[in-house]
């Protein structure tokens, strides 16, 4: 149990993919300009990561360590296809506007690295479990870098939403201001750059505030202690 | 006998950082006083606003980052930052377009880098760009020349801060916006020059209506800063000297293909406020002299090469902003000989 509370950890905070290890950069900054699409990638790469992360753990005890990278490659592409595939089936239209980038999950480094860092030394039920929690913790990145792209470039949310969840789902967008002048460079690709290293900042910001709590909590002085304090205030 | 070891430098300039800005400063008036004279109260609007945004963002940044913003508010390099930008904006510009590209300037070009002296790209350019890419619309409605409004009246002074604060996208009635010969040169690319001057009164005599005379004050006022030894000759002098060199062998005696005199290229658009207030920025800039030469070189081939070729009519913003990414190669190349050493 452990393991998996580690797992979690580390895919949706310590080690985050899109936050920590900085991998998948690329969808990353070039399709996160709206919710629906971010949603969309997301999606598609949390299915590519457990198929890709559950087969390369099946087959780990048979796969030579010389030739171990095209045959990942060979999965991942299938994964991927397959994803392509269901997408061009049940929404047609997120398939058009997320274009060449979901062929390029392919070369996305999150999931090779995963397949060759965790799930090539790891069982089955791990493997997945890593792989889902990867994807997740990519995914939550990519839908807030697209709501805040989308709420600052266009002063609205949630448009098009229709496009993953029915035709229920195109009231639910949301207009902040009628009148909002269209931010352009929030939509844009410097503005994901912008976001991004907005985020990575907050992100190491709240871990330097969590590690000052905690440093502030210990501080222990042990009784009759002789040793000079090198830390702590002095009163 | 105490003998204290003294290291270099051993003369010290007399002027602080806060002098500098001040100089800097006042030797824009003669431009923005041909400006305000050229195109109406519009300019006096920017500046106000952006100086008053400005300098509550630097001090907020400053308060933020727990230091202390008096202090750090006295180099007035907020104050410069501020003025340059609002100068480069269109006049009678919406208080949220200031606010937006000084926030840009200040806060994400200039502090988040670390500060004054820290930046690597030019804050006020950096805000300008933000807000062309951004607003492509309210940022290249430029106000026509005063002498060019006939019977529509300007603006007066309070009424220009109603317009300005209304922030209303379309606060200005029809006629009181024109094409600047910039953007004319662009948009009309079969028409020879003569026939450009001959169909619209923007043209002037060399540079256009209004901007001849802006582009003289900013001139002016360069030519001061020289003078006071602000800076040295080399960055400006080089980025006006490829600007005219390129637009003299592209002219071709004004054929339709060309992008217009060196005349035209030289008092038009930014390139006077450009050659001796932006590429002179000691910060985002090269440091030795020869650096600067190529720093002020590269900028003004870069600003003709996007006037004729590019998507946008002007191209200061964009040319120093791409040269500022190699200021640190320019000095990595240029460092001069030390003295004793081969």
């Amino acid at each position: 149990m452990a393991e998996y509370r580690e797992l979690t950890v580390n895919g949706l905070w310590k080690n985050n993919p899109a936050l920590v290890q900085l991998l998948g950069l690329c969808p990353l900054l070039g399709v996160t300009n709206s919710v629906v699409n971010a949603i969309g990638l997301g999606l598609a790469t949390i299915f590519v990561l457990v198929a890709s992360n559950s087969c390369v753990s099946l087959i780990r005890n048979v796969t030579p360590d010389e030739i171990r990278l095209p045959a990942f490659v060979m999965i991942i592409a299938a994964a991927v296809t397959c994803t392509e595939l269901l997408m061009q089936a049940f929404a047609f239209q997120l398939y058009v506007i997320l274009g060449i980038f979901l062929p390029l999950i392919t070369t996305n480094c999150v999931i090779l690295g995963r397949a060759d860092g965790y799930a090539r030394k790891n069982p089955l039920p791990a493997a997945a479990y890593d792989g889902l929690i990867m994807g997740i913790g990519f995914a939550i990145v990519l839908v807030l870098l697209g709501a805040a792209r989308e709420l600052l470039g266009t002063g609205g949310i949630f448009a098009n939403m229709d496009l993953l969840f029915g035709p229920t789902a195109s009231g639910w967008h949301w207009v902040v201001n009628e009148n909002y002048p269209q931010f352009l460079l929030a939509v844009l690709p410097p503005g994901a750059f912008i976001l991004t290293g907005l985020l990575i900042a907050l992100k190491n910001v709240i871990d330097g505030r969590v590690e000052k709590m905690q440093a502030a909590k210990q501080a222990p002085i042990e009784h009759g202690s002789k040793r000079v304090r090198v830390t702590g205030t002095i009163s | 006998m105490a003998l204290t070891r003294i290291t270099s430098p051993h003369a010290h300039a007399k002027q602080s950082t806060s002098q500098v800005m001040l100089w800097v400063a006042l030797a824009t008036l003669p431009g923005v006083a041909a400006m305000t004279l050229a195109f109406g109260w519009g300019t006096i609007t920017n500046i106000v606003l952006a100086i008053a945004f400005g300098t509550a963002l630097e001090a907020l940044a400053m308060a933020l980052r727990k230091r202390p913003p008096g202090f750090y508010l006295k180099d007035y390099s907020a104050l410069v930052t501020a003025l340059l930008l609002g100068i480069a904006l269109p006049p009678y510009s919406a208080w949220w377009i200031i606010l937006l590209g000084m926030f840009f300037a200040i806060i994400i070009a200039k502090q988040l880098y670390g500060g004054m002296g820290y930046n690597p790209f030019n804050p006020a350019m950096v805000g300008y760009v933000v807000l062309l890419i951004s607003f492509p619309v309210e940022m290249t409605r430029w106000a026509a020349p005063l002498p060019l409004l006939g019977e529509v009246q300007a603006p007066g002074l309070l009424q220009s801060f109603g317009i300005a604060i209304g922030g209303s996208t379309f606060p200005i009635v029809d006629g009181f916006t024109m094409a600047t010969p910039l953007d004319l040169v662009r948009q009309n690319s079969a028409l020879m020059i003569s026939d450009l001057k001959e169909e619209y009164a923007q043209f002037g005599s060399w540079g256009g209506t209004g901007w001849e005379w802006a582009n003289g004050g900013f001139l002016i006022g360069g030519l001061l800063l020289l003078y006071k030894r602000i800076y040295t000759w080399h960055a400006p002098l080089g980025m006006l000297f490829s600007l005219a060199l390129l637009s003299a062998i592209f002219y071709d005696g004004g054929s339709s293909a060309s992008a217009g005199s060196p005349l035209l290229h030289l008092f038009s658009g930014a390139t006077m406020l450009g050659a001796w207030f932006i590429v002179t920025d000691p910060v985002s800039s090269a440091v030795s002299n020869r650096g600067r030469l190529l720093f002020g070189l590269g900028a003004g081939a870069l600003v003709f090469i996007i006037r004729k070729w590019g998507n946008y009519p002007d191209a200061v913003a964009f040319a120093v902003l791409l040269m500022n990414f190699i200021a640190p190669l320019l000095d990595h190349y240029t460092q001069p000989r030390t003295y004793g050493h081969t």
